[in-house]
């Protein structure tokens, strides 16, 4: 006899609760992983030696977050939000005049020869106090990185790469990335950094 | 008088649950292919702080984690409330936190014991005596790249 109405029906009924089962099991069992943030490299300890640096009072930026969070930017209080363009003010204004070897020919900064020679020679000095909040140390980090983000954006424009700065170094710590393009990307990332080296000292703390 | 049964007035059809299994298994793989199974339990409380300039820890077989936080509540009434620093299942001084770290090191593969980041996942309640201390160890036994985890926002918020 002929079946009617094709192969018989399977009773998937308990597929639904196995698959919950699994389910229930991986949601309490794992976790969503944060793994992002911001990349930072601590200084080496160096033994100490007599030679001292000696470093122009006019390419040092200071930057204190005092304990109750308030900012002071050059002896100045000043708000979190300004502390941004105020880095970015400072490490492109290109004060050394022309001639100078340590002219600053990419610098579109306001040249004033109070502030920094070159985007070379400028340190950013942060401090902090040991009753600093975390979250506040983390916010100006972060306002420091992306002044540097930015003219480092900016200069990748300028060279003519169709991507940005941030772009590029994300492309190249992405293990997707070939080779080959990493090696590309590796000489781009190079010359914007020589551009503008991430110079973000941290001393040691006062305690007062 | 048809030779076909009629079919009784009034009573639904049962609603086909078929497609019910394939809707929960395509949860199931959306949990297992984003999340990641938990290694340790967490004894300190760890809200992360928000930044933007961030770059993702791509290797993860290159990293040693550092919680740091107010303990949680069922420690509190043994540790107090003052931030701790968490190393694998258990709470640590800031001196073990150099030996903890070159032991992390040791057990990596070789290759890429030179490049290892360490991770601080610090509660954005705790102040930076404690954060300093962590890095000044870290100094010490030569672990200089790190990254401070945070979760990806304005950093604004942070002072709120």
């Amino acid at each position: 006899m002929a079946r009617r109405g094709g192969a018989p029906e399977v009773n998937a009924g308990s597929m639904a609760d196995i698959a919950f089962l699994l389910l229930i099991f991986f949601l309490v069992t794992t976790t969503i992983e944060t793994d992002a943030g911001l990349d930072r490299m601590l200084p080496p300890k160096e033994p100490p030696t007599d030679e001292q640096v000696i470093l122009k009072q006019k390419n040092i930026f200071t930057v204190q977050i005092g304990k109750d969070g308030q900012l002071l930017v050059e002896e100045d209080l000043m708000d979190l939000k300004d502390l941004k363009e105020a880095a970015i003010a400072f490490l492109d204004n290109g004060g050394a005049v022309k001639g100078d070897p340590e002219y600053c020919s990419y610098c579109e900064g306001a040249r004033s020869p109070e502030s920094s020679d070159n985007p070379i020679k400028a340190v950013i000095s942060l401090k902090n106090d040991r009753e600093t909040k975390y979250s506040v140390y983390i916010t100006v980090q972060n306002e420091l990185v992306a002044a540097y983000n930015f003219l480092r954006n900016r200069a990748a424009k300028k060279l003519g790469y169709n991507m940005s700065f941030t772009e590029m170094e994300a492309a190249y710590s992405n293990q997707e990335t070939p080779d080959d393009v990493k090696e590309q990307l590796k000489v781009k990332i190079k010359k914007i950094q020589d551009l503008y080296p991430q110079k973000l000292s941290e001393a040691e703390t006062t305690t007062n | 008088m048809s030779k076909f049964k009629k079919k009784k007035d009034g009573e639904l059809p049962p609603v086909s649950t078929a497609s019910l299994p394939d809707i929960v298994f395509m949860l199931l793989f959306f949990f297992m292919t984003v999340t990641v199974m938990k290694d340790s339990e967490p004894l300190v409380a760890n809200e992360l702080p928000n930044a933007t300039e961030i770059k993702k820890l791509e290797k993860k077989d290159r990293v040693v984690y550092i919680f740091v936080g107010q303990p949680t509540e069922k420690y509190q009434s043994a540790f107090g409330k003052e931030p701790k620093i968490q190393l694998n299942d258990k709470f640590a001084n800031v001196s073990e936190v150099g030996d903890y770290v070159l032991e992390e090191i040791a057990k990596k593969p070789q290759e890429v014991q030179s490049s290892i980041t360490t991770a601080l996942k610090i509660d954005k309640n705790a102040n930076m005596g404690i954060v300093m201390d962590i890095k000044e160890e870290l100094r010490k036994v030569n672990a200089l790249k790190v990254n401070y985890t945070t979760y990806e926002g304005d950093a604004f918020k942070n002072l709120q």
